[in-house]
């Protein structure tokens, strides 16, 4: 057992977005932050930054604008954790997260009042609030139906030009695909493999000269995000000045490489900041002390340790974040064993068509909080001490809603300033 | 409207209807198979793969017991590709009747049904998963067999000897004329088309739809339908098949199969044989009374749920009495002034071929031919149609003809492109409202850990690619792939599969909006603007 004497202001369960948001707000707060937990989502993530796209659910409803989509959503949800928030708060924590991703090499855009139109591999639309820089210009060539080729390729499975090209095509003529060898390796493709052979520029040249005498009638060409891992803008703007073409990336399924993208940022920037990460390790147990201030136990085995905190927030997820767990008869949270709010019976936890409109009542299952993000029994707050955020907050049902990234980076933002008073 | 003339009509492509297909065919009597979904889409797919000993039977109806122990004997020696000799165990623990666990012995030799009664600790030495409570042990000679290779198997040599079989094909209309059907009207539901068969005699080997399809006819069979769930386990608990020692009952026996195992069964009284799904209760009350046979089985992950409808056929409605036995229904509809129509329904899977030999006998004696019955001694030919559903297969396959071009689209149970391929040019064009689901049927894509989650998806930009799909085809098809496969997920959404169904619903709404109507919106204007 490791026992780290070091006593921090706040430890941050989880590292998918809400997670990283909240070290990075609470670090640039001045505050002593410990950061644990899986990554969860954010290795299966599109990386695109949803704010707010759908309501109602049942009426499969999208909105142009996420403001207008919140104001809706709080009106028929009073609960809904978006309403715990003012416009400006969620801008201002929105800008901030994404300045800092500017700051580390991965800019992300978009317009202020609107969402954006993105592609998915798929084929499918979906509006989203902010996009990685690397595909901003497939949502231009998207909004705009110019002429545009996808490139796929043999041996990365699971991404087919063909399939965007014929879902698509019925109100966006001018597309084309292109099946083309990998300039660099061949058999099966993985996209973090792919991304790490463009680093060499001679690939990229390549590239280009594969897919060139494919170009001739287009004006924008699409990939599968594979486009570079540290440095993608830099790889994209390389592409761009060889082909003389529009270059975007669309995201893969996962595993993806918008996840390790966002991933390397965290891992590069945080520390800068003194933020202590304590990275794919899960807490195991909680002890709260005399003082008040939380001990967790973290990690198993010889790399077992101890991590003193005066606070904690809490941003672990839900199921697959494992900050939530079910069993049989109840779903239950895995850290403080806190209440959650949850329908009565697992028959009433999922309806019967998957894709149904209305959504699953056991997704807006979940932790209540006070006004100040804290975890609530019985109208109360659990400790004073403990703060929630991101997926795992009830009366929300981000996948249906189209609100996680936002939703996550929100909360987050909000907990900190509670928590600085 | 087309019409297709054939001498003998098959309605159903369940283990009866295509046992039966095969059987005329070997006769010299090809027919036509036309089923409604797909091959063993009814109760001949939702049944726990068990190749009964008999021993099952031996306290309520030993004229069961006997036809099970001769023609699980028969399918073992004939059709050996379909069968896992597991052997099996009947086990009694505290508290199970006493009285039972006495005659046990006495029952079966009564029905010449093999069984041996073992040490408590040997039968735990051989299956160690078993509860240390338990009070008496059996071996008998039960046995697994994979029932969609069996039908797949069965239409292959029915289709190699001249056969026709339609899938898709829903029954919408018989005419009839001076006592006969004179023809039947089809929905072909791949190409939206109508189309008639003019037929002989028309066989009515629909399962617990065979009410539906009779009173189509006009005439009447009283069925109750009986919904069983069942549930399949991650890993193979037992490498034989255990069955609880007591009065048949729900929840009693474990099949192994392959690298799973399938629990149940269930008996819930539904009002129509469409209306059958596993449920959240069912899966509950499976466990908790399992549970105390197999203690692990309580915390055992499991990945799917699934149901099949038993056609009950009520009392004072079983037919002639002269060609039917308690265990099955063989109607001849002249009883309804319907001279060539007949219904075979009921039974169990390990006597399919029983039913189909004395329903032949009965198409025969109709025809005025005379030809005797040889799927008695004559084997099952292993088909290519059947060999993909073998678990091991797609790996197998895949490392012997390994080619560098050839990527595995269903991780979980390694199925290859090529493989894919394979399964959709047999399926020789009848894809019906998906071929992803068909493509499911016969093969285990979808059957593992994801639950179709991740292969679904490279599986339907392999259909694009390959043209079997375009527009917006492909991606109705994964959704209604994902949403079939739902019904057998939903029940079993706790410990890891409450993770797996999570990151499910992440990937296919939260990230590739496929809950929605596809967005061709071209209004950029914010409504708050």
């Amino acid at each position: 057992m490791i026992k780290d004497d070091t006593i921090y202001d706040v430890m941050v369960i989880g590292a998918g977005f809400a997670g990283m948001a909240a070290a990075l707000f609470a670090s640039a707060q001045g505050l002593k932050v410990v950061q644990t937990g899986a990554t969860g989502g954010i290795d299966f993530s599109t990386g695109f930054i949803d704010l707010m796209g759908v309501h109602p659910m049942e009426e499969g409803k999208r909105w142009n604008s996420p403001w207008a989509a919140i104001d809706a959503a709080v009106k028929d949800y009073p609960k809904h954790p978006y309403a715990l928030l003012k416009r400006d708060e969620i801008a201002e924590a929105i800008d901030t997260f994404t300045d800092f991703l500017a700051q580390n090499g991965l800019d992300y855009v978009g317009h202020s009042e609107r969402n954006s139109r993105a592609l998915t591999p798929a084929g499918t639309v979906k509006r989203t609030y902010r996009v990685p820089k690397t595909a901003w210009k497939g949502t231009l060539a998207l909004e705009s139906k110019a002429p545009t080729l996808f490139v796929d390729f043999h041996g990365l499975k699971g991404f087919s030009g063909k399939q965007l090209v014929e879902t698509r095509k019925r109100n966006w003529p001018g597309l084309k695909t292109v099946r083309i060898q990998f300039p660099s390796g061949s058999g099966e493709l993985y996209p973090e493999h792919m991304a790490w052979a463009l680093a060499d520029p001679a690939v990229r040249e390549k590239l280009v000269a594969e897919i060139l005498p494919h170009c001739d009638d287009v004006e924008y060409v699409g990939f599968p995000a594979i486009l570079g891992l540290n440095d993608p803008q830099q790889v994209v703007a390389q592409l761009e000045e060889l082909s003389g073409k529009h270059i975007f990336e669309i995201p893969t399924m996962p595993p993806s490489i918008a996840g390790p993208r966002l991933r390397a940022v965290f891992d590069r920037g945080l520390p800068v900041l003194g933020v202590r990460t304590l990275s794919q390790k899960m807490v195991t147990g909680v002890e709260k002390l005399g003082d008040g201030s939380f001990q967790f136990a973290v990690g198993s085995g010889a790399a077992a340790s101890t991590v003193n905190a005066k606070s904690a927030i809490l941003a672990s997820g839900r199921f697959f974040g494992k900050g939530l767990r079910a069993d049989r008869n109840s779903v239950s949270e895995a850290v403080f064993n806190l209440p959650v709010v949850q329908p009565g019976n697992r028959d009433e936890w999922h309806l019967h068509e998957f894709f149904d409109h209305k959504g699953h009542p056991v997704n807006m299952a979940g932790i209540e909080v006070d006004e100040q993000l804290r975890p609530l029994n019985a109208g109360q707050p659990v400790h004073d001490n403990l703060y929630a955020a991101g997926a795992i907050l009830a009366h929300q049902d981000w996948m249906r809603m189209k609100c996680g990234a936002g939703l996550a980076i929100a909360t987050a933002f909000k907990a900190v300033k509670a928590m600085k008073g | 409207m087309k019409v297709i003339e054939t001498r003998i009509l098959i309605l159903g492509g369940g283990a009866t209807g295509t046992g039966l297909a095969r059987d005329l065919a070997l006769r010299g009597i090809p027919c036509l198979l036309a089923e409604r979904r797909d091959i063993n889409a009814g109760a001949s797919g939702g049944n726990h793969g068990l190749l009964h000993s008999g021993a099952r039977y031996v306290a309520s109806d030993a004229e069961s017991a006997i036809e099970c122990r001769e023609e699980g004997a028969i399918l073992k020696k004939l059709a050996p590709q379909c069968i896992e000799d597991t052997g099996g165990l009947f086990v009694a623990v505290e508290g199970d009747d006493e009285k039972y666990i006495a005659d046990f012995q006495s029952m079966c030799d009564a029905s010449d049904v093999p069984a041996h009664e073992i040490d408590i600790r040997e039968a735990r030495e051989l299956e160690p998963v078993l509860s240390d409570k338990l009070i008496a042990a059996y071996s008998v000679e039960d046995g697994a067999v994979d029932p969609f290779m069996l039908s797949l198997d069965n239409l292959a040599q029915s289709v190699a000897l001249g056969g026709q079989y339609l899938r898709n094909a829903k029954l919408i209309d018989f005419s009839k004329d001076n006592g006969r059907i004179q023809r039947s009207t089809f929905l072909d539901q791949t190409t939206g088309e109508q189309f008639a068969v003019e037929a002989e005699i028309v066989v009515n080997a629909t399962g617990a739809w065979a009410g539906i399809v009779a009173a189509l006819a006009g005439a009447h069979i009283n069925i109750l339908y009986s919904s069983g769930s069942l549930l399949i386990t991650q890993d193979r608990i037992t490498k034989r098949v255990v069955n609880r020692l007591r009065k048949a009952a729900d929840s009693d026996i474990l099949v192994p199969g392959g690298t799973v195992s399938v629990l149940g069964t269930t008996s819930v009284t539904i009002d129509s044989p469409d209306l059958c799904r596993p449920s959240v209760a069912e899966t509950n009350s499976i466990i908790e009374d399992a549970r105390a046979m197999i203690p692990v089985l309580d915390t055992t992950r499991y990945i799917r749920a699934y149901a099949g409808v038993r056609p009950l056929v009520l009392l004072g409605d079983s037919g002639d009495a002269r060609n039917v036995s308690r265990n099955f229904s063989l109607i001849d509809h002249a009883r309804d002034d319907v001279d060539n129509f007949i219904t075979i329904t009921g039974g169990k899977l390990t006597t399919y071929r029983l039913m189909a030999e004395r329903t032949a006998d009965m198409v025969c004696a109709k025809l005025g031919v005379d030809a005797k019955c040889t799927t008695r001694t004559e084997p099952l030919p292993p088909s290519t149609m059947g060999r993909w559903t073998e678990p091991g297969l797609g790996p197998k396959s895949w490392i012997q003809n390994r080619d560098a071009d050839d990527l595995i689209l269903c991780e979980c149970e390694m199925v290859s492109r090529n493989a894919i391929n394979a399964i959709v040019e047999n399926m020789g064009g009848m894809h019906g409202n998906s071929i992803l689901k068909a493509i499911g049927m016969r093969s285990r894509v979808g059957k593992g850990p994801c639950q179709g989650g991740f292969c679904g998806l490279r599986i339907t930009g392999h259909l694009y690619d390959e043209g079997y799909v375009s527009e917006a085809k492909g991606i109705e098809e994964l959704q209604s792939f994902v949403g079939r496969r739902w019904r057998g997920f939903s029940p079993i959404l706790w410990g890891l599969p409450m993770v797996q169904a999570d990151l499910q619903e992440a990937l296919y709404c939260g990230a590739l909006d496929l809950e929605l109507h596809d967005d061709d919106d071209d209004d950029f204007t914010c409504e708050d603007a």
